[in-house]
């Protein structure tokens, strides 16, 4: 019997004890006629030979593709220690750290994971972690909303280039709470927001403003001048940000113009998706949202906190702490129904940033960097492949093209390149439109073959079919 | 056994009130209440010049494995916080009744009577 | 133990794991840069592998202690599922990956969502929901857009049993609803009477956990099922004790309208210290149109992703992607380990155990919060007479617990009884673990009847002692700002 230790003569001694016949008289209080009937779609057990097999031959279904996509996940290398370690049992197969004397293990590493973060992002405080980086952004405005007491209005201005599904699941999550999402237009020129068009939509009183840097077309918003804007009128602002990036660029803790005061300084909340930082693409997850703030908002942060005390003897020791925020205590009034983070990836996480140091995460993603210029460029020489948006980009850029989006994507696929994001579900506005994305992995040589074989596809594509090029939009 | 002044007035959910010389009435946590809580970590204070009516939640306070509600046992604008509370939530542990005062209100309406006294609270928590 | 950042020098680096020079960065505006490296830990790779295999050594795992935490199912975690659900196939599998490329992922999810689906009797389910909470939020959300969807406005209150985990009053207040306890009454029943004169035309349906979170069986579950449903409300099953009666009785049978099931608990996908987890959500057929997104459907022997297109009543998303892809992996691989007969045999031998600790703890003498019913997957002894008599807590106990190599059960849980211990062995667990672990409580009842300062003191054995969570709260120390 699978991953069952009973023998026969134990079940006999066991019923004996209990005074029971038979294992099934122990469910004689559920109404008989209730009973379930054999389960008979669900397959027969197997062995783990057999099921090695059906896994491995659907992992090897799956494609081996070269990534240039990225869009909310990036292909990183991830050090071999990482999952070796964060996979042994001590961490996988541990639970919430209730009881903190027999939990230092995992208290004293989120803890570490808290201090990470902090450094990172420049924030005061981090918790111990969302499920992902969209679900933390729904916390991060419900969490506004609590805070920002001087405004009643429950109105967050949400730029569209905020990732697109980031700002449909906020809107899941926070529909409930008569909180208004207002969307606001970007600059077509720049991809970026303008403190200008914010204005236009900043009517009356604004509780909260997102900014997401670089946004989800890898431009760089202006976040000083708009940081400052906010805080001028009593506006929170709640910064997106790609973690591995801040080590690099400007951290949402420092965002503002120099002479802005301390009080005012910098992001009042950050929130973004873990998943550059060790996690691998895995079809989506498990990823880890991260969620930090500033010091005097801690009492509205939801989801768990680990503290340093001590002990009896003065001996540093680790606990979760500010429990009366959460769901087990609060109830009703908790600051939201989260009960767990998503401990094992956070686990991964602070293995690979304690490995690859500040200058390693500087060094992978400054090549990330590069690696876009470098492929945009070359990109950009083929004929009627344009960059649309002016100014800086991070490792991702929204490159136009003169045939529809979807079949350049398919015609690369079939030359075994996932080439980027097609922008027409989300932004019909950009015509033929792709999102491409570059990390530390791609090689001069992977560059060079995307090179080529877009070149070929948009060859064959423009002499097959130029009744497609005809119905172009006008904004090409 | 909890302390429970026969000079003050109480209600269910463990507020106690005290009439002042001038008029405002002075509120606090039973020390019954702060025994319940146990050390107490945190107080969130209502903010001097709002108005509450009878039975609103108006203050937490909180303690390392609980968070109670503070409900407002009369109607009136809260002119003063104890803001000694801020740093030193402790004092409500050590002082319910004197310098561990939550919050004073200026009454709007003539509400006292329909409070307890001390022996109707003593019945109460000891049932 | 000392901090990773205390093991830090400066220049300290080493490992050959990112591009050894900095590419330029000169193409990005000098004000957006960052202005000092970001205060990380500049250690030696084979330093941080040794501060955290050390690190977690100091954790209690089902790895490597008995763990019968009351509620959260720590059953064995079967490597396999680990193995096999890291495969490069799945790892590097973008979720962005046209639906062709990625047909095995997906045929494992469109597998696992009519396995659910069968063996909760539910008409259909989505894997999105990220954890049990995320999937009490869509139920409750489905609920509230299956009233709107009818021009049913006016109900907005949710009923939940006093017994409840804390959750599900947070999930129905972040959906917008109010909350109505109902009480429970000492045998563990639900109190139908105050039930039913709680339901009205307000009411949007009822949470409810069954077997109850305090380890039996809601006898009248076909009652609260007609109350509810004849009110105009919807019944949600909260998953979180469905390994008490997996292949026994289905919430779909019972009269649920939609359920959500831990996949981390009764698909033994791993904790993890906390996570990720997954709380998928199953609906009946009425339901269907609602269901969060993503899900998967099969066609023409080829699967694909659902969207907002297919599905234009759907709640919408509750994560960027697909919730917890590795986590659902996972499940699915255990759950064709076990197959149909396993399942099954899962709620007989979780049953059998608990009930076994049961007996032997009455034997013992303790006292039982609820007496002469059968357990469910667990139990409760409640200390209230060691604690008047010795002044000795639960929590003692659970400490106690620890130096004896034993994981705590759940204390003060539920709120409900006084100083209980909320006790699941899970059905992975042997007859010797179950003694063994009765013998401990045994000696600790002892303890406490004839040295109380021994549990008063405990634990002595781990690498702290208890820890002050008073000055933790009072004195935050969140994160480490440099050794002054």
């Amino acid at each position: 019997m699978p991953f069952i230790p009973h023998t026969d003569q134990e079940i006999a001694q066991m019923l004996k004890t209990i005074g029971a016949d038979s294992i099934d008289d122990l469910f004689d209080e559920i109404p008989a006629h209730l009973r379930a009937a054999v389960m008979s779609s669900i397959p027969a057990g197997m062995t783990e030979m057999e099921i090695s097999r059906l896994m491995r031959e659907r992992a090897d279904k799956n494609t081996k593709a070269l990534c240039f996509l990225g869009a909310g996940s990036y292909q990183h290398h991830i050090p071999a220690a990482v999952w070796e370690i964060t996979t042994r049992g001590e961490f996988y197969s541990a639970y919430t750290p209730y009881q903190a004397e027999a939990s230092q293990g995992t208290l004293q590493l989120t803890y570490e994971y808290q201090s990470m973060m902090t450094a990172l992002t420049a924030m005061d405080v981090s918790n111990a972690s969302m499920y992902d980086g969209a679900s933390s952004l729904a916390e991060a405005i419900l969490m506004a909303v609590r805070a920002n007491r001087k405004s009643k209005s429950r109105k967050i201005l949400m730029p569209t280039t905020v990732n697109p599904v980031y700002r449909q699941t906020a809107h899941t999550i926070v529909k409930g709470q008569q909180i208004e999402l207002v969307d606001v237009a970007y600059d077509e020129t720049t991809g970026t927001v303008s403190l200008d068009q914010i204005k236009q939509q900043a009517e009356g009183d604004i509780t909260a403003i997102v900014l997401q840097q670089p946004n989800f077309f890898g431009c760089l918003e202006d976040v000083d001048a708009i940081t400052d804007w906010a805080h001028e009128n009593n506006i929170l602002l709640i910064a997106v940000v790609n973690p591995l990036t801040m080590a690099v660029l400007n951290p949402p803790g420092e965002w503002g113009s120099a002479d802005s005061d301390a009080k005012n300084k910098g992001a009042d909340i950050a929130c973004g998706d873990g998943q550059p930082l060790g996690a691998p693409m895995s079809a989506g997850g498990p990823y880890y949202g991260l969620l930090c703030c500033r010091q005097s908002l801690v009492r509205q942060m939801p989801g768990r906190i680990v503290g340093r005390t001590v002990d009896l003897d003065g001996k540093e020791g680790f606990v979760l702490t500010l429990q009366a925020r959460e769901q087990h205590i609060r109830r009703s009034k908790a600051t939201s129904n989260i009960c767990t983070n998503q401990g094992l990836v956070v686990t991964a996480s602070t293995i690979y940033m304690s490995i690859m140091g500040a200058k390693g995460l500087e060094n992978t993603a400054a090549a990330c960097h590069a690696n876009n210029n470098h492929l945009v460029e070359k990109l950009t020489a083929i004929t009627d492949v344009k960059q649309i948006f002016s100014g800086a980009h991070f490792h991702e850029t929204v490159l136009q093209l003169i045939v529809p989006a979807s079949e350049v994507l398919s015609g690369l696929m079939e030359k075994d390149i996932l080439g980027g994001y097609d922008l027409s579900l989300h932004y019909p506005e950009l015509g033929n439109a792709i999102l491409v994305c570059t990390t530390e992995m791609r090689s001069e040589d992977d560059i060079n073959a995307y090179v080529k074989a877009l070149q070929e596809v948009l060859n064959s594509l423009s002499g097959s079919a130029d009744s497609k090029v005809t119905t172009l939009p006008e904004t090409a | 056994m909890s302390e429970v002044p026969s000079e003050l007035k109480y209600t269910k959910s463990h507020e106690w009130l005290r009439v002042e010389d001038d008029g405002l009435i002075t509120i606090g946590i039973t020390d019954h209440a702060q025994e319940l809580l146990g050390d107490l970590v945190f107080v969130e204070l209502p903010e001097a010049g709002t108005e509450f009516v009878t039975g609103d939640e108006c203050c937490v306070v909180e303690s390392v494995k609980a968070a109670s509600d503070v409900y407002m046992p009369i109607s009136g604008e809260i002119v003063e916080v104890n803001e000694a509370l801020a740093d030193e939530p402790e004092i409500i542990n050590t002082s319910p009744y004197d310098s561990g005062w939550l919050f004073k209100v200026k009454p709007s309406a003539d509400e006292l009577a329909d409070l307890m006294d001390a022996d109707a609270y003593q019945t109460e928590i000891e049932e | 133990m000392m901090l990773i950042f205390e093991h830090s020098s400066k220049g300290r680096n080493g490992a050959p794991q990112s591009p050894v020079e900095k590419a330029s960065v000169a193409a990005i505006p000098e004000n957006l840069l960052r202005k000092n490296s970001a205060a990380l830990p500049e250690v030696s790779e084979l330093q941080a592998v040794r501060h955290y295999t050390r690190l977690s050594q100091k954790n209690f795992s089902i790895d490597t202690e008995f763990y019968p935490l009351g509620s959260c199912t720590m059953k064995y975690n079967p490597r396999a599922c680990n193995t096999l659900a890291m495969l490069p196939g799945f790892l590097n599998a973008h979720p962005l990956t046209p639906d062709e490329q990625n047909q095995g992922f997906l045929a494992c999810m469109y597998d696992l969502q009519a396995m659910l689906c069968e063996a909760t009797g539910m008409a259909a389910f989505s894997l999105a929901p990220m954890a049990g909470a995320q999937g009490e939020f869509a139920g409750i959300a489905m609920i509230d857009a299956y009233h709107k969807s009818r021009g049913d406005d006016a109900r907005k209150e949710i009923l939940v049993p006093d017994a409840a985990h804390g959750t599900n009053p947070a999930t129905a207040v972040m959906c917008g609803f109010t909350v109505k306890e109902i009480p429970t009454l000492d045998n563990g029943d639900v109190d139908l009477e105050a039930l039913k004169l709680a339901v009205g035309p307000q009411t949007a349906g009822l949470m409810l956990t069954n077997p109850s979170t305090l380890g039996v069986f809601e006898r009248n579950i076909e009652v609260i099922a007609k109350v509810i449903h004849e009110a105009g409300g919807l019944l949600y099953y909260d998953g979180a004790n469905l390994n008490a009666i997996l292949g026994k009785i289905r919430p779909g049978d019972m009269g649920f309208d939609v359920i959500h099931s831990n996949l981390h608990k009764t698909f033994s996908t791993p904790h993890g210290g906390g996570g990720p987890g997954s709380g998928a959500v199953g609906v009946a057929e009425r339901l269907k149109p609602f269901l969060p997104l993503p899900t998967v459907a099969k066609e023409n022997e080829c699967y694909r992703y659902l969207t907002a297109k297919d599905c234009p009543e759907s709640i919408g998303r509750l994560s960027a992607f697909m919730g917890n892809p590795g986590v659902l992996l996972r499940a699915f691989i255990y759950m064709r380990f076990l197959g149909r007969e396993g399942m099954v045999r899962v709620a007989e031998f979780a049953t059998l155990n608990a009930n076994y600790m049961m007996s032997e703890a009455k034997r013992r003498g303790f006292t039982l919060a609820i007496d002469n019913r059968r357990a469910s997957h667990e139990f409760i002894i409640t200390l209230k007479n060691e604690a008047r008599e010795h002044h000795v807590s639960a929590m003692d106990f659970a400490k106690r617990l620890l130096d004896l190599g034993y994981h705590a059960p759940t204390t003060y849980f539920p709120l409900l009884v006084p100083e209980c211990l909320l006790i699941e062995p899970t059905e992975s667990e042997a007859k010797e673990a179950l003694d063994g672990f009765m013998d401990a409580l045994e000696q600790i009842k002892h303890e406490a009847e004839t040295d109380p300062e021994i549990l008063h003191a405990a634990p002595q054995t781990l690498p702290v002692k208890r820890l002050d969570e008073v000055r933790a709260a009072k004195q935050l120390d969140l994160a480490f700002k440099g050794s002054e």
